[in-house]
């Protein structure tokens, strides 16, 4: 049994160590808001926070994020969370939706470290993450919502 | 003429205890089925029709018909039926129809998803499933109140009985309205009271797809369900000849391997074993008749068909005796790559298949084609399949697979191990797995006259046919012609008298499928390109020279001034800045882009800015339109910088985003959209946003080096070679 903290609950989950922290979430845990999209880092779609740093499941085995701290798009509660999800639904982001998951998860980091992103601070977290769909542009104009709407005291 | 009935009354019959009910109201074409299952009311709705389901708690559930990839049926149909119905939106809820003739789409007679129809189609049906609906409720409150219906009137999900001040929400009505027979002609709303219609609103689909809890096909789990992932051949048309599993077997959590129709199945308990396993298998294949398949050599093989005639699709006056007499004569040949839809949401499917029944989770575009499918590989009725669609994380025509094979395999696996089983596919699997864009080779020859305007063009296309060999090839085919193969090139909007196209079949061999705007993605820049390089041998403006052959096309005329007002064409750039132009119309809506781009010295290019306008009639949802456009702009964008499908040794060289790179947030360009207010015939807006990208992308290249691109996508050495 590999034991972890997943959005703030103790969990045990019976894998081989080599078992990617996705398939953990999405199978063991029936956290499916974490995506699989390519198995290698390539694209995004899996992202989460392990001890606060965004991480690509996919390819981020079992036997590292044990005893770690695991924050899933189901577990975004903070802030900084909740006016990323407001300026998304302001900004109208989504189109099929299927990496916004990954998106917000990495655009809440960035936020976390830099209060006034610029849009090469932007170009430099985003970058990891695709969108098929083409929504950068909203993505963009959105990740500068949520850093005003955190300077203003938070989500209404 | 449709008819609409209301089945609540058809229920209230069946279950004479009726108290409480619903709403469920359908708009049928005569010959199709009065079955509705999905629609089937329960006590406390009413269902007037097929589209709408009222309860008592005023909920009103639209039931969409149209698969949601993105492109926003989910709200643009709620919009459309919560205007004639004059509901409160924030008691709208939408649910995926369920596969029923009642829900086949109005061209295509089947149940499905595509060719940028969805709003189009749909409009009038579902206005007037709203507009019976919103009488209904009127009488039912008219008859409450005992006064006439004409004194009462619907307004934010309540009905208003205005001398008295009296009103009635659409929950309280619910038992009434269902004892009603739905009007067969209701009153439409005058264009100019919409509230929604016409109106940019906000998906309704957005919280869920930022929390986490939005369902697509991949995210289906069903109890006692096993994971499957699926060894195909590695060259398109391969066979097992034999196979070892006994490692693979070793794999904790392995379940079951076995041969299906199209390889090694491995079920496990999840995923991650099922993959493993996998890797394990030792597989011999009959590779087949393709195993030799290389690009390099399918390209000579395609220039040498381009020799040859072809099927005519277009012939008006004599382009060859004109373009022997014409002052100048141009060539080109232009070729376009093999691309794959790569959508995010790797396909997957989930299929239980039992003795007297199955059921199937997926997100597809296919719905009828599918189940039926289905049917078929279960060995059991279509009536005794289930399907239910799912989000779709892209579509972009990929999950509209005439031969259903992902759905097939879900259901063989199941099938055979008597367990539900979830087939997800790897990106390996998905990218490597066929049913791209077809490889396209165009030749092309043009005469202009002594004062420079064009008066002959000839051209041949060559590439696979989509629909030959399938269920569409008798829908399709024109005159020995496969019309997606000429599309947007046998019609030019340009006023040239004499016009040659014909088409040469490529061999078949490599699974090809349409990819969001088909035949347009490679037509439109061909046309564009050749037109661009016309203007400039004709010593024109690419722009004047354009609006100046579109005397008989008004709606192509409007868009192409439209754009260049709005990108400001012939205003000053930046140092290093060069603008292009294109022009195309598809899916029945108009449209024109401007690029501008830079070439650095070492050959670097970027895209800062591409600037659309479309004309695609009147609007349902714009802030639609405009995401449409956007997302178009980075999906042809994708394509011209970078798609390419290759073959070596008849295996996909690409597998996954490292090799098949897409557009990313730093490559993004400021996009602008423009919609051209419209009351012409309402068309599409979920692929018209791709086809001119590429070309004005090229023709912005050429305004700055002086480079033509000729093929896709555009390579760094043909920037390279520009700078020389």
């Amino acid at each position: 049994m590999i034991k972890l903290k997943v959005n703030g609950e103790e969990r045990s989950v019976d894998v081989t160590p080599d078992t990617p922290l996705l398939w953990v979430l999405r199978e063991s845990l029936a956290l499916t808001g974490t995506k699989f999209g390519c198995g290698m880092a390539l694209c995004g779609a899996c992202t989460v926070h392990l001890d606060g740093e965004a991480v690509r499941s996919c390819v981020t085995p079992m036997s590292r994020a044990a005893g770690k701290e695991v924050t899933t798009i189901e577990g975004l509660s903070s802030d900084v969370g909740r006016v990323l999800q407001q300026a998304w639904i302001a900004e109208d982001v989504p189109q099929c939706g299927y990496c916004q998951s990954g998106q917000i998860m990495s655009a809440a980091v960035l936020l976390r470290e830099k209060a006034n992103p610029s849009d090469t601070d932007i170009n430099d977290a985003m970058a990891g993450n695709i969108c098929r769909c083409g929504t950068y542009q909203r993505i963009r104009r959105a990740i500068h919502l949520a850093a005003q709407l955190k300077a203003q005291g938070g989500a209404k | 003429m449709s008819e609409i009935i209301n089945l609540s009354r058809r229920a209230f019959f069946k279950t004479s205890g009726f108290a409480g009910g619903a709403l469920v109201l359908g708009v049928y074409l005569p010959e199709l089925s009065r079955r509705a299952d999905a629609a089937e009311p329960a006590a406390s709705t009413f269902v007037p029709n097929a589209w709408i389901r009222i309860g008592t708690d005023d909920s009103v559930t639209v039931i969409v018909n149209h698969s949601e990839m993105g492109q926003g049926p989910y709200t643009s149909f709620p919009m459309i039926v919560a205007d004639e119905l004059e509901a409160d939106w924030s008691k709208i809820r939408v649910e995926p129809a369920p596969v029923d003739p009642a829900y086949n789409h109005m061209l295509f007679g089947i149940q499905m998803t595509g060719g940028s129809t969805s709003t189009w189609t749909e409009y009038e049906r579902l206005r007037k499933a709203g507009a019976a609906t919103r009488q209904m409720l009127i009488s039912a409150a008219a008859e409450t109140w005992s006064v006439e219906p004409a004194s009462c009137r619907a307004e934010n999900g309540q009905i208003i009985h205005a001398d008295s001040q009296r009103r009635l929400s659409f929950g309280k009505l619910v038992e009434k309205a269902s004892r009603l027979t739905p009007p067969q002609n209701p009153m439409l709303k005058d264009r100019k009271d919409f509230k929604f219609i016409g109106k940019p609103t906000k998906r309704l689909d957005t919280p869920d797809k930022t929390n986490g809890k939005a369902m697509f096909g991949l995210d289906v789990t069903v109890p006692g369900m096993l994971v499957a992932v699926v060894a195909r051949s590695p060259v398109f048309g391969g066979k097992v000849k034999s196979f070892n599993a006994d490692r693979a077997k070793a794999v904790p959590g392995v379940r079951h391997i076995i041969q299906i129709e199209r390889g090694i199945a491995v079920v496990a308990d999840g995923f991650w074993s099922a993959k493993r396993a996998r890797e394990a298998l030792q597989i011999v294949w009959d590779e087949g008749a393709f195993a030799k398949l290389d690009s390099r050599t399918q390209g000579e093989q395609y220039a040498k068909l381009a020799r040859q005639p072809g099927a005519v699709a277009k012939k008006e006056g004599d382009a060859t005796g004109t373009l022997g007499n014409a002052a100048k004569k141009f060539e080109a040949v232009y070729e376009m790559p093999y691309l794959a839809h790569a959508t995010m949401e790797p396909m997957n499917c989930v299929a239980d298949v039992r003795a007297d029944s199955c059921e199937v989770w997926v997100g597809t575009q296919f719905q009828t084609v599918d189940r039926d499918a289905a049917a078929k590989e279960a060995g059991l009725k279509p009536e005794q399949v289930k399907l239910h669609t799912m989000l779709c994380g892209g579509g972009f025509g990929r999950r509209a697979v005439p031969d259903s094979h992902f759905v097939r395999e879900a259901v063989q696996i199941s099938k055979a191990v008597q367990k539900p089983v979830k087939v997800i596919w790897t990106r390996e699997d998905d990218m490597q797995g066929g049913w791209y864009r077809p490889r396209a080779y165009h030749s092309l020859s043009a005469g202009l006259d002594a004062d420079g305007k064009p008066v002959a063009w000839q051209l041949r296309v060559v590439c696979q046919s989509l629909v030959v060999g399938t269920p569409f090839e008798k829908h399709i085919m024109k005159e020995g012609v496969d019309d997606t193969a000429v599309e947007g090139a046998k019609d030019l909007p340009y006023d040239i008298p004499n016009l040659f196209v014909d088409w040469q079949q490529a061999p078949t061999g490599v699974p090809v499928l349409w990819w969001r705007s088909v035949g347009h993605t490679h037509t439109a820049f061909v046309v564009e390109t050749f037109m661009d390089e016309l203007a400039h041998a004709a010593g024109k403006d690419p722009f004047e020279f354009r609006r100046e052959l579109l005397g008989k096309h008004p709606r192509h005329k409007r868009v192409l001034e439209t754009v260049a007002e709005k990108a400001g064409w012939g205003k000053p750039l930046p140092d290093g800045r060069g603008r292009g132009i294109a022009l195309h119309e598809s899916f029945e809506s108009f449209v024109a882009h401007v690029a501008e781009v830079s070439v650095s010295k070492e050959g670097a290019l970027r895209v800062h800015r591409i600037v659309a306008a479309i004309d695609c009639g009147p609007t349902v949802n714009p802030a639609t339109i405009h995401a449409q456009l956007e997302g178009g702009a980075v999906f042809g964008l994708t394509a011209a910088l970078y798609g390419e499908i290759t073959f070596e040794n008849g295996r996909v060289k690409q597998r996954n985003f490292h090799d098949y790179p897409m557009l990313r947030m730093h490559e993004m360009p400021v996009v602008e959209t423009h919609i051209v207010a419209s009351e012409e015939k309402m068309g599409g807006v979920g692929e018209p946003g791709v086809p001119c990208v590429a070309p004005a992308v090229a023709n912005a290249i050429f305004a700055i080096t002086g480079q033509r691109i000729r093929r896709l996508p555009i390579r760094a050495e043909d920037l390279r070679r520009a700078r020389v």
